[in-house]
């Protein structure tokens, strides 16, 4: 048998195995967490190995979400998140629309700004903002989490943005300025409905990393409960013997399953193109 | 008496209106606060004594000669390195691997991608207490199946083969690997689906096997992303946090800078000690980078 049949051959067994072997390390503790979650904690600890509950039960969803206080990290969750989207949005539309079509002094700098921010490690940050938050009393506010959170996605959402925000053909917003919109009323009209895509992306990173960012909430919540975010909470929460593993794992879903939700449905929008034929006619 | 604006000035002056709430936050909460980390560093202060230590308070070197003195600074340096070291190159190389095998189409590849971007996708904190209990002792399923309990997480050093392992360092890199290969994957399998098909069927023709059409014209054409990728994972990981902290807290040989850095922040309420940690740690990356991009940055320059 030749080198190249042989390769093909072994690449044809091989190939699957990888492929499986790929799909069980991903899938398979993320089917552990689900399975756990509604499983009674007694069971898992007289059958560690069983991958299928005897009994389902919702009492661990019911015992994370009201007595652990998880319905009220969520909150808190949620509203760090859509404030941080909504406040990066509104901050970075303007930027990137200024970084990408208007001539200013200093606008070739903003570019390494941008990276620097970027790749900045965040617990060099977190040192003079615990001090400074501590100084002013902002620990345990959401207020404090939300400013800090949109500092360190704004630049990376300009960037975003930017590059979408030049694809956008000059001569569409030539014509809305002949028809008389001023600068501001083109890009509300015409450059975000034709940016769609690109926004739901930016959206999407701000979301992420506002719902899953744990070292800043760990810095300035952690010691007020009422304003623990979900991250916060099961991490504090992981630490104590009375809460059953499996109520946990409950809670672990819950922390998982908007992301993730969050994440599949926007991935889908971002491939619709937009702007195809919007020069049209 | 003022002339009317030309419309480039007006152009100026509108551009920077639009940008400045983005620069004012970005001064405000990032560079600001940086050079107060760098002042901190060179000063004696606690939180209590905050309040006194001004703008020109008492500069001294003493915070460095301690952090550097102190047991465990310098072992947890190297646990930072080792574990960036291993992490970046292990999640690269599971990612290459990934989007080969995930490029050409098959039933059901909607679905094995999605599952490999969870990892990536899913909150730090959730995966952290999933592999926690996937590795307890106890209960957790991977001890259920083993002959024996290892103490994934909680024990520094064991035997394998033989042969003297650090088990709770090397649990940790994998964490690494595993969260952070879909990364990676997706950057590479990008690059892989905008090569030009004609270099991959001439080789063919030329009768290349797999193997050698691998070594000789795909991965010459992805050297570029992957030096990304290296430099990209590195600067993250160097510096992170979370991951080792949820995992371990540092414990059993798997104490990094950043870990330490918390540690003396919070526990030992000393600011000064903390903020010299991190910039010698900051410090540490940029000297690394700087020798990876001598080495590797000069070797792609020669290959044209």
């Amino acid at each position: 048998m030749s080198r190249d049949r042989f390769e093909r051959a072994l690449l044809k067994v091989l190939k699957p195995l990888v492929i499986l072997f790929l799909f069980v390390i991903t899938a398979f503790p993320f089917y552990y967490m689900v399975m756990l979650s509604f499983r009674d904690i007694q069971e898992l600890i007289l059958e560690p190995g069983s991958l299928w509950p005897k009994a389902f039960t919702l009492d661990t969803y019911v015992n994370v979400l009201d007595r652990q206080g998880f319905l009220i990290f969520m909150r808190n969750s949620a509203i760090v998140a859509v404030a941080s989207v909504a406040v990066t949005l509104l901050i970075s539309i303007p930027g990137a629309y200024a970084v990408a079509r208007l001539r200013f002094f200093g606008r070739r700098q903003v570019h390494f700004l941008f990276l620097a921010v970027y790749l900045f490690p965040a617990i060099v940050l977190a040192i003079p903002l615990f001090v400074l938050f501590t100084m002013l009393g902002l620990r345990g506010s959401l207020v404090g989490l939300i400013l800090v959170y949109i500092a360190q996605t704004v630049p990376v959402t300009v960037y975003m943005l930017r590059n979408y925000f030049e694809t956008v053909p000059q001569s569409v917003e030539e014509a809305a300025a002949i028809d008389g919109c001023t600068r501001l009323s083109t890009i509300w009209r015409v450059v975000l409905p034709l940016s769609k895509p690109a926004l739901m992306a930016t959206g999407l990173y701000a979301f992420m990393i506002a719902w899953n960012e744990f070292l800043f909430a760990l810095l300035f919540l952690v010691e007020r409960r009422e304003s623990w975010t979900v991250s916060l909470g099961l991490s504090q929460l992981a630490g104590s013997i009375e809460i059953p593993t499996t109520v946990l794992m409950a809670g672990s879903v819950v922390l998982t399953l908007p992301i993730v939700i969050v994440f599949f449905a926007g991935e889908r929008l971002l491939t619709e193109g937009l702007t195809a034929g919007a020069e049209k006619g | 008496m003022s002339r009317a604006r030309t419309l480039r000035e007006q152009e100026g002056r509108a551009g920077l209106a639009l940008i400045s709430p983005t620069l004012i936050i970005t001064l405000v909460v990032v560079v600001l606060p940086l050079l107060w980390a760098i002042m901190l560093a060179f000063q004696d202060v606690r939180l209590i004594n905050i309040r006194q230590a001004g703008l020109f308070g008492n500069y001294t070197l003493e915070n460095f000669a301690y952090v550097m003195a102190e047991p465990g600074f310098w072992s947890a340096l190297v646990n930072t390195l080792v574990y960036t070291v291993a992490g970046t190159a292990l999640s690269i190389v599971i990612g290459l691997v990934t989007a080969l095998a995930l490029r050409d189409r098959f039933r059901l590849r909607t679905l094995v991608r999605a599952s490999i971007l969870i990892p990536y996708v899913a909150p730090v904190v959730a995966v952290a207490f999933l592999w926690e209990t996937m590795l307890n002792p106890q209960y957790g399923i991977v001890n259920s199946w083993l002959d024996e309990p290892i103490a994934f997480l909680t024990q520094a050093r064991g035997t394998f083969l033989g042969m003297e392992v650090p088990v709770a360092l090397l649990t940790v890199i994998a964490f690494e690997a595993w969260r952070y290969f879909p990364f990676a994957f997706l950057f590479i399998l990008a690059r892989i689906q905008a090569l030009p098909a004609e270099l991959d069927e001439a080789a063919v023709v030329d009768g290349a096997t797999p193997t050698q059409r691998f070594r000789y014209v795909i991965l010459p054409q992805l050297w570029r992303i992957i030096a990304l990728l290296s430099v990209l994972r590195f600067v993250f990981t160097f510096t992170k946090f979370d991951d080792v902290y949820l995992l371990t807290g540092g414990g059993a040989g798997t104490e990094v800078v950043s870990v330490r850095v918390y540690n003396f922040l919070t526990a030992r309420d000393d600011i000064g000690a903390s903020a010299a940690q991190a910039i010698v740690l900051a410090v540490a990356l940029v000297v690394f980078l700087v020798l990876y991009l001598r080495f590797f940055g000069g070797g792609e320059r020669e290959q044209g």
